[in-house]
């Protein structure tokens, strides 16, 4: 059993999310950054499926009622065990408080238990949705988590492994204040006027959550009046609304939309560390 | 067919109209029950189809497929869902006076269409339903109200819908149905997917 001390603005509990319910209007919402999420499964032992933390900017701090051993990833956070520092496989004895610090780069932290978060799943999926609101509710002060058992093998097995030497764990990136992201055109970039998109840079606005991530910039041209017919958007695509400003669909995102999709990100991970006014360019993929 | 990219695991299959979404549809939705195609999610729109998660190759096997004819969705062999409503809505009497209709014809109308579920969105289990057809297309509110209860049935466009949960909304309300829309105990967990045949029955 786990304690909630200080839940943060938002800690929510997510896994890889809920993928194949879209037609019915179900975001298949998820861990934001799930790469960090599946760095910090690996590191304990546990299957890539299995439910942790996500934090924003400002990490939570809990309570252990019995030992565990648990790996933080994702932004740049001083990790405390009882007031001392630590990193990497972090084994916290019955009693002890866990404190996931604010981030000092990038904005959210993964908090992994070997066992992983055992809440009940909701259509096939333990990720809380801020978007629909499905899924469990996000943290509050006091609330209690229940650890699930831990996975055969471990936690003895992925103790005695140096998280380095696993092929399994992918190496934690580097969190940049500038990124740039890989986009695949279209399906409406006829709706649009040449290359705008990847002429000039755009700032990360403080309106991005785990839905989109807002950009502030050079207003992308319409070449097309009207409207789209609302239509099915995938995670990562860049819906462009009236006024220009383009929006990058995150995790929690609507699975159907009417303002048409420009270009469809690559790889959202990085996006999901991108701190309010950050710099962001696109390049062309094909 | 014309089929477009959107990104790099997903393809749109842009259609003439919705029956043509829906002939698309059934087709690969019953290719992949087959295990012909793999593609993780199959999601309609209102003249596209997005197939997200797909796997290598389905480019050239979309490619090789005769258009599905239309004749193919056998409509009245699919049940039809009744859905019990009371036409009590704030927005019923304006609908009626755009029909030109009294607000009597105007139930009479809406009770005798044949709806059918193009797509969902908004929310979960929000079901947009076709069959009013343009002819009876109503525009949006111009200022969306804050809290639609649930249950309540609208109208925006030519679709009619149902909010399966309160929620902000912009549709014109004609009435309001007591039937559960989304369950997530339930497997599908929403009464009215994509293909579902839906009658508004007066209560």
């Amino acid at each position: 059993m786990i304690t909630v001390v200080r839940a943060g603005p938002l800690t929510t509990i997510q896994d890889q999310g809920r993928p194949g319910y879209a037609h019915l209007g179900v975001p298949r919402s998820g861990a934001l950054d799930s790469r960090a999420l599946r760095r910090a499964n690996a590191m304990v032992g546990n299957p890539a499926s299995a439910a942790g933390l996500e934090t924003t900017l400002m990490g939570c701090a809990l309570r252990f009622e019995e030992p565990a051993v648990v790996a933080v990833t994702g932004a740049a956070a001083i990790v405390k065990l009882d007031k001392v520092p630590v990193d990497g496989l972090i084994e916290v004895g019955a009693g002890s408080l866990l404190d996931v610090g604010r981030a000092t780069r990038g904005v959210r932290s993964y908090v992994a238990v070997c066992g992983g978060l055992d809440v009940e799943p909701v259509l096939g999926s333990r990720a809380t949705d801020t978007l629909s609101g499905l899924g469990p509710a996000r943290l509050t002060d006091g609330m209690t988590l229940s650890v699930g058992r831990p996975p055969a093998a471990s936690p003895e097995a992925a103790v005695s492994l140096e998280p380095d030497d696993s092929p399994e764990i992918e190496d934690q990136p580097e969190i940049a204040d500038e990124l740039d992201l890989g986009v695949w055109i279209g399906p409406r970039d006829d709706w649009f006027s040449g290359s705008e998109l990847f002429d000039t840079p755009y700032r990360v606005s403080p309106m991005s959550n785990r839905i989109g991530c807002r950009l502030s910039g050079a207003a992308l041209t319409r070449t097309r009046a009207g409207e789209l017919p609302p239509e099915g958007v995938v995670l990562g695509a860049i819906q462009v609304p009236v006024d220009g400003q383009p929006l990058i669909f995150l995790a929690d995102h609507p699975t159907t939309g009417g303002y048409p999709v420009i270009g469809v990100v690559d790889d959202v991970n990085a996006l999901a560390q991108a701190r309010p006014g950050s710099t962001v360019r696109f390049h062309a993929l094909d | 067919m014309r089929l477009k990219r959107a990104g790099a695991s997903a393809l749109l299959i842009e259609c003439r109209d919705g029956e043509q979404v829906e002939a698309w549809r059934s087709e690969l939705l019953r290719r992949r029950d087959a295990g012909d195609l793999r593609i993780v999610d199959i999601v309609p729109g209102a003249r596209s189809l997005l197939l997200d998660g797909v796997g290598p190759g389905t480019v050239e096997a979309l490619a090789a497929l005769p258009e599905p004819r239309r004749s193919a969705v056998s409509r009245d062999q699919w049940p039809v869902v009744p859905i019990p409503t009371v036409f009590d809505g704030q927005d019923l009497a304006d609908v009626a006076t755009r029909w030109a209709m009294t607000t009597a014809q105007a139930i009479d109308h809406l009770t005798t269409t044949d709806f059918t579920v193009a797509f969902c969105g908004f929310s979960p289990g929000f079901a947009y339903m076709r069959g009013l057809g343009e002819k009876f297309s109503v525009p949006r509110l111009d200022a969306p109200r804050p809290r639609v209860p649930a249950g309540s049935v609208g109208l925006a466009g030519e679709y009619c819908g149902i909010y399966p949960t309160a929620s902000p909304g912009g549709w014109q309300l004609v009435g309001r149905t007591s039937e559960t829309l989304f369950d997530v105990r339930d497997e599908p967990p929403a009464r009215l997917g994509p293909g579902t045949r839906v009658r508004l029955v007066a209560a």
